[in-house]
């Protein structure tokens, strides 16, 4: 049994994840409410806040980042950022070339 | 990793490396991705109001749906790990079946969502398509595309889960070694993730 000291997960209940399916469930229903209201030029950025809290629980209960070690969570904040970069960069460069 | 001296010698394995391989694929995937969210970011920053008007051709209720019921292949998938984490293998394999039946009911659910639209002749190509204005016809290339790949992925994905509940079968996955099964739900929560961004993206456009 001391085979289990790899296995370096803190195991979560069936409580937890049925929990945070629920506020999925809760969060896209909310989506789908909100996108009748027009909120103007922040419309789209209501539904991709709630579409990135939703990615946050995913990946941190669903995908045990919540329980991984740091190098891990540093890791997809390097991804993240580098993706987060190219859509700033490119928004950046480009509302510049359609303005001239 | 000081963990992994402690490991038993007659097991050659690294559970910490296989998670982490896993991630460094789903970054590869985040950037596949990451590309077409870009391309349609872009194309809906020049064209906002075909935009608008093309998405109101999709099924708001029908995405919803596929929406509930990828959410809830998720939450099937993560507790099948519980159980077997709790030495629980029939539990394990009833919840990894589930899942594969979701997965198999998003992909019906697309399939009429697709064939409703070629039925109206909207497909890429058709001269229906391509008499609407060049907006419509890049939201409906990127729709065909960027859920025709998410789609891929689930097909992908329910052969995984199906491979998986094999090993688990032939007791390879077993409560001190489910690798296997961990990394085959890391990929289909991130397939949840993209289709959770694609959603309010195609179907919500206000």
């Amino acid at each position: 049994m001391s085979d289990n000291s790899h296995i370096q997960h803190k195991a979560h209940g069936y409580g937890v994840y049925v929990l945070v399916w629920f506020a999925l469930l809760a969060l896209t229903g909310i989506t789908v409410a909100v996108a009748g209201i027009n909120f103007g030029g922040l419309t789209v950025a209501t539904a991709l806040v709630i579409a990135s809290v939703k990615t946050y629980l995913v990946l941190t209960i669903f995908m045990h980042l919540r329980s991984e070690t740091v190098v891990f969570k540093v890791f997809i904040a390097v991804a993240m950022f580098f993706l987060i970069i190219s859509f700033v960069l490119l928004f950046t460069d480009y509302s510049f070339i359609v303005r001239n | 990793m000081s963990s992994s001296e402690h490991t038993v010698s007659h097991v050659h394995r690294d559970d910490v490396a296989s998670r982490m391989g896993m991630w460094l694929f789903l970054f590869t995937e985040l950037l596949l991705f990451g590309g077409m969210f870009i391309l349609y970011s872009v194309y809906r920053y020049n064209n906002p109001d075909a935009f608008h008007l093309a998405a109101k051709e999709l099924n708001t209720i029908i995405g919803t749906f596929n929406t509930a019921i990828l959410l809830t292949s998720s939450l099937t998938m993560a507790l099948s790990i519980t159980a077997i984490q709790r030495n629980n293998k029939s539990l394990s394999i009833f919840f990894q079946l589930i899942t594969v039946v979701l997965a198999l009911g998003f992909m019906v659910n697309k399939y009429f969502e697709w064939g409703a639209k070629f039925h109206h002749g909207i497909y890429p190509g058709s001269n229906e398509l391509l008499s609407k204005p060049a907006g419509e016809v890049l939201f409906f290339g990127l729709y065909y595309v960027m859920t025709g790949l998410h789609g891929i992925h689930v097909l992908i994905g329910i052969g995984l889960i199906l491979f998986m509940t094999y090993y688990t079968v032939k007791d390879i996955i077993t409560k001190d070694n489910y690798m296997k099964l961990e990394s085959a739900g890391l990929y289909w929560h991130l397939v949840d993730i993209i289709w959770i961004f694609l959603f309010p993206l195609f179907y919500l456009i206000t």
